[in-house]
C-alpha cells in the first residue's frame, strides 16, 4: 500500500515538501512569466536599437563583473579569518560585514558618499592627495556594486571554509606545509564549489544593482547608467521600453547563468 | 605510518566535493532569482515613503459631532516629491479640521504616480508636479478632470560654502563644475533643460538623476556643485543648501495640478480634499512653503 502510494508521487517527492515547493518556484518564476508575457514585443526592435541600451549593457556587464572579481579578492580573505574558530571579534566582525545585505541599497550609497565621496572620511583624503573622486564615476558604479554583492560571496565562502574537515588541515600541518602551502593547496581547492556559487551570486547581485548605484555613482549615460538605472528611468517615460530593457537582462543574466553552468558547474 | 593512517579522509574529501559541485547550479539559480527579486522589490518602492505623520491629527476622530456634514474615513492621496513638506502639514490640516478622517499620504515622482495609478494602484487623489503627467491620467480615463492648485519655478541650488563661487546660470556652463540636473524623463528635468535653452547655456550634467530630491541630497553632501531643483526645495532645504535665484526671463514655472480619482474608495472625502488645497488655509501652507499662485 505504501508502495503504491510513493509511486503517485512525482519523483518521490512527499507531499509536504512538494506542494511548498511548487508554490515557492511558481511564486518566483510567475513575475519572470507576467514579464515575458506582457512584454512589448512588437515594439521591441525599436526600443533595443536605442544606442543607450548597448551602452548600459556594456556598462553593466564590466561593472558587475569588475564587482564580482574585487568581491573574490577582498571577500576570500575575509571569509576565511570570519571561519576560523576562536578568534576574538569575529562574531561581530561577522555581523557588521553582512549588514550591507539588511541596509537599504539607497542607504547604502549614502554611506558610500560620506566615506568615499568627495567631502567624504576617506574620500576627501584621496581627492586632496591623489585627485581621485569615486562618485560619479565608472569605478564608483564598481564600487557601489561590490559594497553591496561581497556580502553574499562572504556569507558563501564563509560557509565553505567551515564546511572542511579539520583534519585536512592537521595532516597538512603534520606533513609539514606553511599555512600559506595549506591555503592554497589544501583549503582552497576543497572550497572550490562554493567559490563558483558565491562569485555567481555576487555577480548576480551587483549585476542588478539599482540603490546604491544610482545614489553614489549617479546616473550619466555611458559611465554610470546600468541597466537597472537604465530601466528605472525609463519606468518613469516609456514603461514599455522599461520592460524591453528588463527583458534584455534578464536574458543575459539567464544566458550568462546557463553558460556557466554547462561550462563549470556540471563538469564532473 | 602517521600519514597511512591521515590518507583516508584526504582521499574520502574529493569525491564529496564533486558532488557538492554537481549539485550547486540549482542552489545558486534559485539563490540569484530570489536576489534578483529582491532588487526588483527594492527599486520598486525607494520613491514612495507612506508618511506616518499624516496621522498625527487622528485623535480628533473622537469628537465627530463637531463637523457638518463632512465626510469620513480614510483616503489616499498620491502627491508628488516636492509636495513632501507642504502636503504633509496640509493633510494634518485637514484632518483637524474634518474629525473622523484619516489622510495616508504616498510621495514619489509625479510620472511613478501616474504609472501607478494607470497601473491601477489604488488612491483616491493624485497631485501632480507637472499638467503633462496628469494628462496622461485623465487620457487613461483615471480622473475625469483636474485643477491647478500651485506654481513652483527653478532655482539653482549650491553647497552652503559655495565651492565653485556660482553666483549665476552662466557659472554652471564651466567645464569644472560639477552640475546635477533631473532626468529629462522626470518634470524638473525637463525644466531644467527649458531653463539652460532660456539662458542660451550648455550644461553637461555630471548626473541625471531620478528625482529632485537626489539632486538635493548630492548637493547637501557637497558631491557637486550646483544643482537645478525648485524654488520650494531651496526653502524646504534650510540652511543645508543655498539658493541662486534665475531672473524670471530665464526660468521656467511648473503648473501643479490636483485631481480625485474615478476610482477613488472615498469619493466624497477625495472631493473635500481637492476643495481644501484650494481653499485659503491650504493655499497660506504652498505661499509659505514657496508656491506662487496658480
Amino acid at each position: 500500500m505504501r508502495q503504491a502510494r510513493d509511486c503517485r508521487d512525482v519523483a518521490g517527492v512527499p507531499w509536504q515538501l512538494g506542494i511548498p515547493a511548487a508554490i515557492g518556484a511558481g511564486f518566483l518564476l510567475l513575475p519572470l512569466l507576467a514579464l515575458v508575457v506582457r512584454a512589448p514585443w512588437r515594439s521591441l526592435p525599436t526600443h533595443l536599437g536605442a544606442p543607450i541600451v548597448r551602452d548600459a549593457l556594456r556598462l553593466s556587464l564590466v561593472c558587475a563583473s569588475s564587482a564580482a572579481a574585487a568581491a573574490v579578492v577582498l571577500g576570500v580573505p575575509l571569509a576565511w579569518v570570519l571561519s576560523r574558530p576562536g578568534w576574538r571579534g569575529v562574531g561581530i566582525l561577522r555581523a557588521l560585514v553582512t549588514v550591507p545585505l539588511v541596509l537599504p541599497p539607497v542607504v547604502g550609497g549614502v554611506a558610500l558618499l560620506k566615506a568615499l565621496g568627495r567631502n567624504g572620511i576617506l574620500g576627501h583624503w584621496l581627492d586632496a592627495a591623489l585627485g581621485v573622486t569615486l562618485p560619479f564615476t565608472t569605478a564608483g558604479v564598481v564600487v557601489a556594486e561590490t559594497f553591496v554583492a561581497m556580502p553574499f560571496l562572504v556569507l558563501a565562502m564563509e560557509g565553505a571554509f567551515r564546511g572542511i574537515d579539520p583534519g585536512l588541515e592537521e595532516a597538512a600541518t603534520t606533513l609539514g606545509a606553511s599555512r600559506w602551502q595549506i591555503f592554497t593547496r589544501v583549503t582552497l581547492p576543497s572550497v572550490v564549489p562554493g567559490l563558483i556559487a558565491g562569485t555567481v551570486l555576487a555577480w548576480a547581485r551587483a549585476l542588478g544593482e539599482f540603490g546604491a548605484t544610482i545614489t553614489f555613482a549617479g546616473n550619466s549615460p555611458g559611465r554610470t547608467t546600468t541597466m537597472p538605472i537604465a530601466v528605472y528611468l525609463a519606468m518613469e517615460s516609456d514603461p514599455d521600453a522599461a520592460v524591453a530593457l528588463a527583458l534584455v537582462l534578464l536574458a543575459v543574466a539567464v544566458g550568462i547563468l546557463i553558460a556557466l553552468r554547462g561550462r563549470w558547474l556540471d563538469t564532473p | 605510518m602517521r600519514d597511512i593512517g591521515l590518507r583516508g579522509p584526504v582521499l574520502e574529501a574529493a569525491p564529496r566535493a564533486q558532488v557538492r559541485l554537481g549539485r550547486s547550479p540549482l542552489s545558486v539559480v534559485g539563490l540569484v532569482g530570489s536576489a534578483l527579486v529582491g532588487v526588483v522589490a527594492v527599486a520598486g518602492c525607494s520613491g514612495h515613503a507612506a508618511s506616518p505623520s499624516g496621522s498625527t491629527g487622528s485623535s480628533a476622530s473622537r469628537a465627530p459631532s463637531g463637523a457638518s456634514s463632512a465626510a469620513t474615513g480614510t483616503i489616499t492621496v498620491l502627491a508628488a516629491a516636492s509636495l513632501q513638506e507642504s502636503f504633509t502639514t496640509i493633510a494634518s490640516a485637514f484632518e483637524q479640521a474634518h474629525p473622523g478622517s484619516k489622510v495616508q499620504l504616498s510621495f514619489g515622482p509625479s510620472s511613478g504616480l501616474a504609472a501607478q495609478i494607470l497601473g491601477g494602484a489604488p488612491g483616491d487623489v493624485f497631485a501632480s508636479a507637472s499638467v503633462k503627467t496628469m494628462a496622461t491620467v485623465l487620457d487613461g480615463k483615471a480622473a475625469s478632470s483636474s485643477t491647478p492648485f500651485a506654481v513652483n519655478s527653478m532655482e539653482i541650488a549650491v553647497p552652503p560654502n559655495n565651492p565653485a563661487r556660482i553666483t549665476a546660470l552662466a557659472d554652471l556652463a564651466r567645464p569644472t563644475v560639477k552640475t546635477s540636473v533631473c532626468h529629462d524623463a522626470v518634470p524638473c528635468g525637463a525644466a531644467a533643460t527649458t531653463v539652460f535653452a532660456n539662458a542660451k547655456i550648455s550644461v553637461t550634467p555630471i548626473s541625471e538623476e531620478a528625482d529632485v530630491k537626489a539632486v538635493l541630497t548630492k548637493i547637501e553632501l557637497g558631491e557637486v556643485d550646483a544643482g537645478l531643483v525648485y524654488v520650494t526645495d531651496v526653502l524646504a532645504a534650510g540652511d543645508k543648501v543655498g539658493g541662486i535665484s534665475i531672473p524670471a526671463a530665464q526660468n521656467t514655472t511648473t503648473t501643479y495640478p490636483i485631481a480625485s480619482l474615478t476610482k477613488a474608495a472615498n469619493p466624497a472625502l477625495a472631493a473635500e480634499f481637492v476643495t481644501y488645497v484650494l481653499s485659503a488655509d491650504a493655499q497660506k501652507v504652498l505661499r509659505d512653503a514657496g508656491f506662487a499662485a496658480p
